[in-house]
């Protein structure tokens, strides 16, 4: 039997760059809460995730859900020195504007806002795109990430250089690169399988 | 813990143990080991499924090849002969020189961005593999899309996966490892930048005269 992939008929779907808490639908069915094993529940990792729709369709494949999940953990939330969540997070919210993942770009906003206190500059980035200027240091960070994310990557000892100069040391850059190279890898899933819903109200 | 001597990230940068590099990667373990896992779970599976090895090969060779990393791609193509029981190299890398292009491009849901579209190649696999590549096929195309212009999606560029034999499940482990190749890949030539500006450092160092007074 095959399946049929779902389709929305949304009347107000997002259609700009937005710091707003939207929502996301999926286009394949994910699990059911009733479906799922141990090894379901191994991949998901916290089961408060049992809830999300973006989850519970990636839990399908739950080694890798798994392996993807404390990758991307250690990458933002591991304190120990680096660059601070701030910038992991600006760099998220850069690369997110470049390829074009409306929701990635704005859950990742917001953290660079919170964590930054320079909402406006993150909403500039929003609207503006990524030539937007936002200062010597935060220009550097999302030149470096744009660059990293094209393909083929524009990224060379160059960007090194320059994040050097910025003030970056090399775990800060490692940092720069691990956060810009998740969302590649993010972006992809979330445009591919699925849409953003508006804001509830 | 992933045994350190496989880790295909440190392999394709050329990460030396007790380097400043591996420092650096030391600084973030749980993120080393799980993008190693990663690796793992999609490539070595301890359940392929109904995705088979060497499908996954040559999706991987295909997708890396776009990214034009010669390493990388090597690295790929290789393994993709190990598993390649159809004859699948040489019509993968044909397709590679078919699909080459540059991105991110694409379009955005119609309204105030679509000022930002950018159109680009729309690539298809070329008729005359279609036999070699069976349901591979749409797979390519698939992989083209993400890899360089995700902001096109649609749900009926998933229905197109269906329809050629691929289960849900399946797409789930085909998006996911498109994706994380995107990741793994800018991982290497990220730190491969920084390791080469280390390494002149380290030279600079070493070959400049330097008074200790004036290095303390």
């Amino acid at each position: 039997m095959t399946d049929k992939a779902i389709t929305y008929d949304l009347a107000d779907r997002p259609v700009v760059f937005t710091q707003e808490q939207i929502g996301w639908a999926p286009w394949l069915k994910p699990l059911e809460e009733s479906e799922l094993t141990d090894r379901h529940w191994e991949g998901l990792t916290e089961a408060s995730r049992a809830k999300s729709p973006y989850f519970m369709l990636l839990a399908r494949d739950p080694d890798i859900l798994g392996a993807r999940t404390r990758t991307d953990k250690d990458i933002f939330y591991n304190p120990d020195a680096g660059l601070p969540r701030a910038e992991r997070e600006l760099s998220a919210a850069a690369t997110s504007r470049s390829n074009g993942c409306i929701f990635c770009a704005s859950v990742h906003a917001r953290f660079a806002s919170t964590y930054s206190k320079r909402g406006d500059d993150v909403q500039r980035l929003l609207d503006n795109g990524v030539e937007v200027d936002l200062g010597d240091r935060w220009n550097t960070l999302v030149d470096a990430s744009v660059a990293l994310t094209e393909t083929p990557s524009a990224f060379g000892t160059e960007q090194i250089a320059d994040l050097k100069e910025a003030g970056l040391d090399d775990l800060a850059i490692a940092d720069l690169i691990q956060s810009a190279a998740f969302f590649n890898w993010a972006n992809r899933l979330m445009l591919s399988l699925g849409e953003p819903t508006p804001a509830v109200a | 813990m992933s045994d350190k001597s496989k880790d295909i990230i440190d392999q394709l940068v050329g990460v030396v143990p007790g380097s400043a590099l591996d420092a650096v990667r030391n600084g973030r373990p749980t993120a080393r080991d799980n993008a190693q896992k990663s690796f793992e779970a999609l490539f070595a599976p301890v359940d392929a499924g109904t995705v088979l090895l060497e499908e996954r090969f040559a999706i991987a060779y295909f997708v890396a090849a776009l990214h034009k990393d010669e390493a990388i791609s090597s690295f790929y193509r290789e393994q993709l002969g190990h598993h390649d029981r159809n004859g699948l190299i040489g019509a993968i890398s044909a397709e590679i020189r078919r699909g080459e292009t540059v991105g991110p491009y694409g379009h955005y849901p119609a309204g105030p961005l679509s000022a930002e579209d950018k159109p680009g190649l729309e690539y298809q696999p070329d008729p005359a593999n279609r036999e070699v590549l069976g349901r591979l096929g749409a797979v390519l195309a698939h992989a083209h899309f993400l890899v360089f212009r995700p902001r096109d999606a649609s749900p009926d560029k998933l229905q197109k996966l269906l329809n050629a034999g691929w289960s849900t499940t399946d797409i789930v482990t085909l998006s996911q490892l498109v994706a994380f190749l995107a990741f793994q890949i800018r991982v290497v030539i990220g730190l491969r930048a920084l390791a080469e500006v280390q390494q002149n450092a380290s030279v600079g160092y070493a070959t400049t005269p330097i008074s200790p007074v004036a290095a303390a």
